[in-house]
């Protein structure tokens, strides 16, 4: 008997039993679809966040207050503490304390209401100097940034995220315009290019004015400190020095060690890395929750199989007394177990493919299905078919064909 | 014309037509007990029988005598416990499962009591199915399986399934499959058991038409008129074979 002989033995089995079958493989079909849906959103919240990261500006180093654990044992938030002044930022400038230091921009935020063209919107209020603009590495769609000019004099200027200007301005021209913040009111001098990132609240909703403006008006209790420094390093490969250089620098000019250390400094790729870790951590946990029910799945189809054998009994005594082998019993039967669980592998990732395309407009969570995750899931559908099989099969295979034909 | 105490009378002159030396098949001394539990049952209590090649041999005997054990050795579905089994000089014990699935396939077929047709396939898939096991193309198994349900006078039924015909029909569909691999021996475990007199005719009628194409032929019946039918009559006895009373030896 051929291998093509053998599935279509197996296909008429299968199809002579519709609904058992239909049932079986639902079984794999459910486990496939959500191991690989399961395993696409994992990927896909990996890479979105990756990615997203990634906008927050390049060699990107970061330096926020607080943070580590105090003297006292208690842990502040990050930027929730004072620690960092405007000095700080201006030492971390100086090239011959941090010389891999290309450029720095401290910041502050507060959230505060802008009032403007009869909207009142709020948003989150940052203060920071020029250099905020290619530290972050954003980029200005209409108008202008602010200048140091602008810092010195403590103008009243404001540079609106992209869906801010919108939201007050509509499709009118943002720049030119006057928004109120606080009680002062302030000039629209220039609208941010978009980003699409919401890493660390959403990057085309703020609002940035000068450092010393945002200490005058906006958070005058604030005084000189500052809730995070920027640093951008000179290259990526200039990264690791530039964090030695303002880790040192700090940890003298606070006064601290490593441990007692006021401040947190943290690298771009360090936020991916903890991103990243997280989603993975969350993945691996549903991937295996999908597993078990693929597992599950697999029993199913032992079961069925198991039933198909003892209900076929009388079958396999006559296909063996009119000469089949006990090889070509067990090649039938775990060809129809494969068959089972490919199927329903097959139809898993069909149902997984259709839920990639339509889950991310449901969950606004992007699902990456990769070629290799299919493939995979097939051959995982097919290795539970043949492993569900081996014990029925075996079985089948076994039988006497006198015992077999005289059972009822 | 084989006796129970005579092994050895296969020898003899047998049918004129005859002038093979070695039987098709040959039993010496063949035992098969069962046990079940603490129960044992000796079905089989020293069988000795020889058939030469076309033959037509009867067996005939009470329930529960042991002919259905007795068919089952021959047809190569189960061992005897005790003595020899020769199937054309081979001994059958010394076989490995797979050469006796290749016997029952290219040289047996068997009609089963109660047919044994698969349910859910037509007719004509039914009787391919030896065919299958023995590695026949497609398309000339389905001429061949064609040709042996017109050989039964079923050629306007191939597409029916068991369940779509008469009790006869059935049996006809499972002579044609014994047929189809054009076997030596056909080996018939009560035929017509199940059938009424017309059908029984008819299936009776095709045995004697295969006999005369030089089939040999081994067929257990409880009816004296089929029995007389066969060019030898052997009867069962607890477990024991011997020559009909009266019958031409
Ligand atoms: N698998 C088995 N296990 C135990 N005993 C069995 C088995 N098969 C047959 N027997 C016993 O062996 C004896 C012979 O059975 P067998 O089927 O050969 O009788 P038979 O002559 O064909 O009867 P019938 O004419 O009713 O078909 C019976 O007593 C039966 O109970
Ligand atoms: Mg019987």
């Amino acid at each position: 008997m051929t291998w093509l002989e053998t599935l279509w033995t197996a296909v008429d089995a299968i199809r002579t039993r519709r609904m058992r079958s239909a049932l079986t493989m639902l079984g794999i079909l459910i486990g496939i679809a959500a191991v690989m849906l399961t395993v696409g959103l994992g990927q896909g919240a990996q890479q979105s966040v990756a990615a997203q990261i990634d906008k927050l500006g390049s060699n990107l180093l970061i330096v926020s207050a607080g943070s580590t654990t105090s003297l006292s044992g208690l842990r502040g938030g990050r930027g929730s503490a004072t620690t960092l002044t405007a000095a700080d930022a201006a030492m971390l400038g100086d090239r011959e304390v941090a010389p891999d230091i290309a450029a720095v921009a401290p910041s502050s935020q507060t959230s505060s209401t802008l009032v403007g063209n009869g909207t009142n919107w709020t948003t989150s209020v940052i203060g920071s100097t020029p250099s905020w603009l290619s530290v972050r590495a954003r980029s200005i769609a209409s108008g202008r940034f602010f200048t140091t000019q602008e810092l010195n004099t403590s103008e009243p200027v404001v540079v609106l995220g992209a869906e801010t200007a919108s939201d007050i301005f509509g499709a009118r021209g943002a720049v030119g315009q006057s928004v109120t913040i606080g009680s002062q009111p302030f000039t629209v001098i220039g609208v941010l290019a978009t980003v699409g990132s919401t890493v660390g609240g959403d990057q085309d909703d703020l609002a940035i004015v000068p450092m010393t403006t945002y200490a005058a008006s906006i958070s005058p209790s604030s005084g000189t400190s500052v809730s995070s420094i920027y640093l951008e390093a000179r290259s990526s490969a200039r990264l690791s020095a530039a964090y030695q250089e303002a880790d040192n620098a700090l940890l003298t000019a606070h006064g601290v060690n490593a441990t007692t250390a006021d401040f947190s400094l943290n690298s771009q790729q360090s936020i991916v890395a903890t991103a990243t870790t997280t989603a993975r951590t969350l993945t691996v946990l549903l991937a295996g929750i999908a597993a078990i029910s693929l597992l599950v799945g697999g029993i199913g189809v032992m079961n069925i199989m198991l039933v198909s054998v003892t209900e076929r009994i009388r079958e396999i005594g006559l296909r063996k007394a009119l000469g089949a082998t006990p090889g070509a019993i067990l090649r039938q039967f775990l060809t129809e177990a494969s068959l089972l669980g490919v199927a329903g592998g097959l139809l898993g990732i069909a149902l997984g493919v259709v839920g990639a395309m339509v889950l991310p407009s449901v969950l606004r969570q992007p699902v990456t299905v990769s070629t290799t995750a299919a493939l995979a899931a097939l051959v995982i559908s097919l290795v539970i078919g043949i492993v569900a099989g081996v014990y029925p099969a075996t079985r089948a295979a076994r039988l006497s064909p006198i015992d077999a034909l005289r059972s009822e | 014309m084989t006796l129970p105490d005579a092994p050895s009378t296969h020898a003899l002159p047998g049918p004129a037509t005859r002038v093979t030396t070695e039987p098709i098949l040959r039993l010496e001394r063949v035992g098969k007990t069962y046990s079940t539990g603490a129960v044992t049952v000796e079905a089989l209590r020293g069988v000795d029988l020889s058939v030469e090649a076309g033959e037509f041999v009867s067996i005939s005997g009470p329930s529960g005598s042991g002919k259905s054990t007795l068919m089952h050795i021959i047809g190569c579905l189960d061992v005897p416990t005790t003595g020899t089994y020769r199937l054309t000089g081979e001994d059958v014990s010394r076989m490995r499962e797979d050469q006796l699935a290749e016997i029952r396939n290219r040289r047996i077929g068997f009609v089963f009591q109660q047919f044994n047709l698969l349910p859910t396939m037509s007719a004509w898939r039914n009787v391919e199915l030896p065919l299958v096991y023995g590695g026949v193309p497609r398309a000339e198994r389905r001429q061949r399986a064609l040709e042996a349900l017109a050989k039964v006078g079923l050629a306007d039924r191939v597409d029916h399934r068991p369940g779509e015909l008469s009790g006869g029909q059935q049996q006809r569909v499972s002579v044609a499959r014994a047929l189809v691999t054009d076997p030596q021996l056909i080996l018939a475990d009560e035929p017509t058991g199940n059938l009424d007199s017309r059908s029984t005719e008819d299936v009776l009628n095709l045995f004697s038409d295969l006999h005369g194409q030089g089939r040999t032929i081994v067929l257990i019946t409880h009816e004296a008129d089929v029995a007389a039918r066969a060019r030898r009559a052997t009867v069962m006895r607890d477990g024991v074979l011997s020559a009909a009373e009266g019958a031409v030896a």
